[in-house]
C-alpha cells in the first residue's frame, strides 16, 4: 500500500513537470507570437505600438499558459499528498521532499499575486524555474519514502517547515522581481524598451511589488525561525545553538530585516533596494543549498 | 549630515552628544544590523567550538599554523567573540537610543488630540461634498466612536484618526528584541548544563558528581542543581529494518523527588521537566556487563562499561580497565550489537538492535595509569606503556580465559545520555519572540490614517488622508458617507 501510494506519487509529480512544460510553451509562444507585426491590412488607427504588439491574438495560448500552471499546482500538491500519505507522516523528511514542496510554494505564491496583479509576463520565468527544481529534485535528491528519525517526530515539523517553505516561496518571487527590475532598468537606461518587454509593468511597480511581498512575509519568516526555536527547545534541549541552519536562517533575516528598514526608514528606492533584495533571498537560498548538501551540523539528517 | 563640521571646541559633554547621536542615528544602526549579518557568516564556514568540537580540533592537528590565527581572532568562537558581541551590543545601544524616544514621542501622541481639521479639504484625498442634514455631525462621532477612531470635536467639524497600532506595533517589536537579548543573556549568566551517561537499571542523582561533564554560567553554581533523582528502568529503540535509521527512542524512568516517587516517560521531544530545568534524553548506546577475574580467581571487576558508539550501526568503542586485578589489566574494546563476519573491516555491526552481540578485545597488562593524576578518556587507553598478552572475542555468557585471569560477558544492557539543561531566561526570550512576531504583523499591516469632516450651512465636506500611502482609505470614506447620508 505504501508503496502504491508512493508510485502515485511519483507519477503525478511527472505529470505535474509535463504540464508545467506545456505552460512553458505557452508561455513562449505567447511572449514571442505577440510581437508580430499584423497585416497591414489589419491597422486602421496607424499606431505603431498597436500595429506591432498585439495580445488579441494570443490571449488564448495565456489563457492555456496560466491554466496549465494551476492544474500543474494541483497535480504536483496531489504529489506531495500522496508522497505524505505513503510516508505516513508530512512529507517534510528530506531534501527531495523540501523541493517539491518548495516548488509548490513558489508556484501558489506566483499564482496568488497573479489574482492581484498582472503578473502573466512572469510565466516564462516561472515555469523554466519550477520545471528545473522538479527535475533536479526527482533525478539528484529523490529519495524512497522513509519513517522520520525521532528528532523530526513533532508537531512543531509541520508548523515550522511549513511556515519556512512558505516563506521561502515568497521571498524567491520577490527576488525575480527583483531581478526582473534590475534587468529593465539597465534596458531603459539604454534606450526604449524593446516591444517584448512593453507589457511588463513600470519600474516603480516592480519595484514596489518586490518590496510588498518581503513585507508581506517578513513576520512568517520571523515566525518560522521563532516556531524552529520552539521546537529546537525540546528536541536538542536549547532554543538557539548557532547551528548552521540556524545562522544562516538568522542572516537571512537580517538581511531582510536591512532590506525593510533601507527601504522603510532610509528611503531605498530602485537599483540599491532591488540588490539588497536580491541579497538577502541568496542567504536563503544559500541555507537551502550549501547546508543541506555540503554542510554539518544538526539540520542535515540521513542522506540529504 | 556629514559635512565637514569644525570640531575645535568640542566640549566632552558636546563630543558625548555628538557621538551619541552618531550612534543612534538609523544609518548608523543600518550599517550595524548588515554587519551583524555579515558578521555571522563565519561562524558557519569554519567549524566552531560550541557545536563541534572534534571538527576544530582537526583543524589543530592538520594546520595548526592557519588555526592560531582562526584562533587569534575568535574564529572557533565567533558568536562569543570580543567583535561579534561589540557589534551586537553596539547595535542594542543605538536600537535603545532610537526606540525608548520614540516610544515617549508615540505615547504623548496617544493622549493628545488629533490635529486641527485643515481648512481646505478639498486639497486631501477622497475629497467630497454634499448636502445633508443638521445631525450630520453627531452621526459622524457615533460612527468614529462605534470604529474606535481617536477624535476631536469642535463646533463646525470633526477631526478624527485611527491606526496608533502602527506605531505602537513597531515600537513593541523592537522592544521585545531588547527582551529577548535579556533572556538570552539571563539565561547564560545563571543556566547549567549537563550531561550524564546513565545505564539501563541505574539511578542518577542530580549532584555535579554525577555527570560527565558539567558547565555552570558565570553566576551560579553548584549549589542550585535542583534535588532529585532518575532511575532509568526501561529503554526502547525501534529501527526501520530497511534503512536501519531509528524510528523512536523511549526510556522509561521513575523520578524521586521530595520524598515522592513517580513514574515517567522521555522521548526526544518530550523531555522531562522540574521547574527550569529540563532533562533530555540526547544519545543511547550499549554497556556490555562484565565479569573479570584475576590470575588468583578473585572478581576485580564487575558491572557495565559504557561503551562509544561509532556508527549508526552502533558499532562501539570502550575500554576496560581493572586496575585492581592481581597484575592490573585493560581491555582495548569494540562491541557490535549485531555481529557480520568481514575479512578486512574488523568486527562490523549490521543492525543497532541486540541480534548477535559480540565483544571483541586486546587484552594489555601494566601499570594502567589511574593514579598519574593526568584525567584519561574513559573510551580509550593509552597502551604506550602496557604489554599486549592476548587478543579474544565474547558473546552473552561466554567466558574468555587468558594466563592471567578471564573475562566473562554476562549481558549488555543499553546506556541513555541524559543532557540536563537549566535556563532561567527561555521564558523571557519565548514571550519575547511572540511579541516580536504580533508586533511585526501589526506595524507591517497596521494603516494609520485620518478624516476630517466639517458642516458649513447644509453641505458637509469629508476628507482623508493616509500615512504610508495605507490602500483601504477610500473604500472607509465611502462606508462612512454613506452611514452620514443614512444609506445601509
Amino acid at each position: 500500500m505504501q508503496t502504491t501510494w508512493a508510485y502515485i506519487s511519483n507519477y503525478l509529480v511527472y505529470s505535474a513537470m509535463a504540464v508545467f512544460t506545456i505552460s512553458f510553451i505557452a508561455h513562449a509562444f505567447e511572449t514571442a507570437f505577440a510581437v508580430r507585426a499584423p497585416e497591414v491590412a489589419d491597422s486602421t488607427d496607424g499606431g505603431l505600438l498597436t500595429k506591432t504588439l498585439d495580445y488579441k491574438r494570443t490571449e488564448k495560448t495565456a489563457r492555456i499558459a496560466t491554466a496549465m500552471m494551476i492544474l500543474g499546482f494541483f497535480l504536483l500538491l496531489g504529489g506531495i499528498v500522496a508522497r505524505g500519505i505513503s510516508n505516513g507522516h508530512v512529507p517534510w523528511g528530506n531534501m527531495y521532499e523540501f523541493s517539491i514542496t518548495g516548488a509548490l510554494a513558489f508556484t501558489g505564491a506566483y499564482l496568488a499575486a497573479l489574482r492581484k496583479y498582472d503578473l502573466r509576463w512572469l510565466g516564462l520565468f516561472i515555469s523554466i524555474s519550477v520545471l528545473l527544481t522538479l527535475g533536479t529534485a526527482i533525478t539528484l535528491l529523490y529519495r524512497d519514502s522513509a519513517p522520520l528519525v525521532p528528532a523530526l517526530k513533532s508537531t512543531w515539523l509541520v508548523i515550522h517547515v511549513m511556515a519556512a517553505i512558505i516563506s521561502g516561496g515568497v521571498f524567491l518571487l520577490a527576488n525575480v522581481v527583483a531581478g526582473a527590475y534590475l534587468y529593465l532598468e539597465r534596458v531603459e537606461s539604454r534606450g526604449a524598451r524593446p516591444l517584448w518587454l512593453q507589457r511588463v509593468p513600470s519600474l516603480d511597480v516592480l519595484d514596489q511589488l518586490s518590496y510588498r511581498l518581503v513585507a508581506f512575509v517578513f513576520p512568517l519568516w520571523t515566525f518560522a525561525v521563532i516556531a524552529g526555536a520552539i521546537w529546537a527547545e525540546s528536541a536538542w534541549g536549547r532554543y538557539w545553538g548557532w547551528d548552521p541552519k540556524e545562522t544562516w536562517a538568522f542572516i537571512t533575516w537580517v538581511a531582510y530585516a536591512a532590506y525593510l528598514h533601507a527601504r522603510v526608514t532610509v528611503g531605498w528606492r530602485g537599483r540599491r533596494a532591488a540588490w539588497l533584495c536580491i541579497f538577502a533571498g541568496s542567504t536563503f537560498l544559500f541555507n537551502y543549498v550549501y547546508v543541506n548538501v555540503w554542510g554539518s551540523g544538526k539540520h542535515t539528517y540521513s542522506g540529504l | 549630515m556629514s559635512k565637514e563640521i569644525e570640531v575645535p571646541e568640542l566640549g566632552f559633554l558636546a563630543l558625548l552628544r555628538y557621538v551619541w547621536r552618531q550612534l543612534t542615528s538609523m544609518r548608523t544602526a543600518l550599517i550595524l544590523l548588515m554587519l551583524m549579518g555579515v558578521a555571522a557568516i563565519p561562524g558557519s564556514l569554519i567549524p566552531q567550538r560550541i557545536t563541534n568540537p572534534i571538527a576544530v580540533r582537526d583543524v589543530f592537528e592538520q594546520n595548526p599554523e592557519l588555526a592560531k590565527w582562526y584562533d587569534r581572532f575568535s574564529l572557533f568562537d565567533v558568536y562569543g567573540s570580543p567583535w561579534f558581541s561589540a557589534i551586537y551590543i553596539l547595535l542594542f545601544i543605538s536600537l535603545i537610543g532610537c526606540v525608548l524616544p520614540r516610544t515617549l514621542e508615540h505615547y504623548k501622541a496617544m493622549r493628545a488630540q488629533p490635529p486641527v481639521t485643515p481648512k481646505n479639504l478639498s486639497r486631501l484625498e477622497h475629497h467630497q461634498e454634499f448636502a445633508s442634514s443638521e445631525d450630520a455631525l453627531k452621526v459622524a462621532a457615533d460612527w468614529f466612536k462605534a470604529n474606535r477612531f481617536r477624535v476631536r470635536v469642535e463646533s463646525d467639524s470633526i477631526s478624527a484618526e485611527k491606526g496608533f497600532l502602527r506605531e505602537t506595533g513597531n515600537l513593541l517589536f523592537h522592544l521585545s528584541l531588547i527582551l529577548i537579548l535579556v533572556g538570552v543573556s539571563f539565561g547564560s549568566l545563571f543556566g547549567m548544563r549537563g550531561e550524564a551517561i546513565v545505564n539501563v537499571g541505574e539511578r542518577f542523582i542530580n549532584v555535579a558528581t554525577s555527570y560527565d561533564s558539567l558547565a555552570f554560567g558565570k553566576l551560579t553554581g553548584a549549589g542550585t542543581l535542583k534535588p532529585f533523582e532518575i532511575r532509568v528502568d526501561r529503554f526502547n529503540a525501534v529501527y526501520d529494518p530497511k534503512t536501519n535509521a531509528p524510528k523512536d527512542y523511549t526510556a522509561w524512568v521513575t523520578i524521586t523527588e521530595d520524598g515522592a516517587s513517580y513514574k515517567k516517560v522521555i522521548k526526544v521531544n518530550k523531555p522531562l521537566t522540574f521547574g527550569n530545568t529540563r532533562v533530555y534524553l540526547q544519545a543511547n548506546g550499549y554497556s556490555p556487563v562484565v565479569t573479570v577475574r584475576d590470575s588468583l580467581g578473585n572478581v576485580a571487576l564487575q558491572g557495565p562499561v559504557p561503551f562509544l558508539p561509532q556508527d549508526g550501526n552502533l558499532r562501539s568503542i570502550g575500554s576496560i580497565k581493572v586496575p585492581d586485578a592481581e597484575p592490573p589489566v585493560a581491555f582495548v574494546s569494540s562491541f557490535v550489537p549485531t555481529n557480520a563476519r568481514t575479512t578486512d573491516q574488523g568486527a562490523v555491526s549490521i543492525f543497532p538492535e541486540l541480534l548477535d552481540p559480540k565483544l571483541l578485545f586486546s587484552i594489555w597488562k601494566g601499570d594502567l595509569g589511574l593514579d598519574s593524576g593526568i584525567p584519561q578518556s574513559v573510551y580509550r587507553i593509552d597502551t604506550s606503556k602496557l604489554e599486549k598478552i592476548g587478543l579474544g572475542s565474547v558473546k552473552p555468557g561466554e567466558t574468555f580465559t587468558y594466563p592471567e585471569g578471564s573475562i566473562t560477558l554476562e549481558t549488555v544492557v543499553p546506556w541513555i545520555n541524559l543532557q540536563i539543561v537549566k535556563d532561567p531566561g527561555k521564558s523571557y526570550a519565548l514571550i519575547g519572540g511572540i511579541v516580536a512576531v504580533l508586533g511585526l504583523l501589526s506595524s507591517l499591516y497596521g494603516r494609520r490614517r485620518r478624516i476630517w469632516i466639517r458642516t458649513t450651512g447644509g453641505r458637509v465636506e469629508v476628507a482623508g488622508l493616509a500615512k504610508n500611502s495605507a490602500p483601504g482609505l477610500e473604500a472607509e470614506i465611502e462606508n462612512f458617507v454613506r452611514a452620514i447620508r443614512g444609506e445601509k
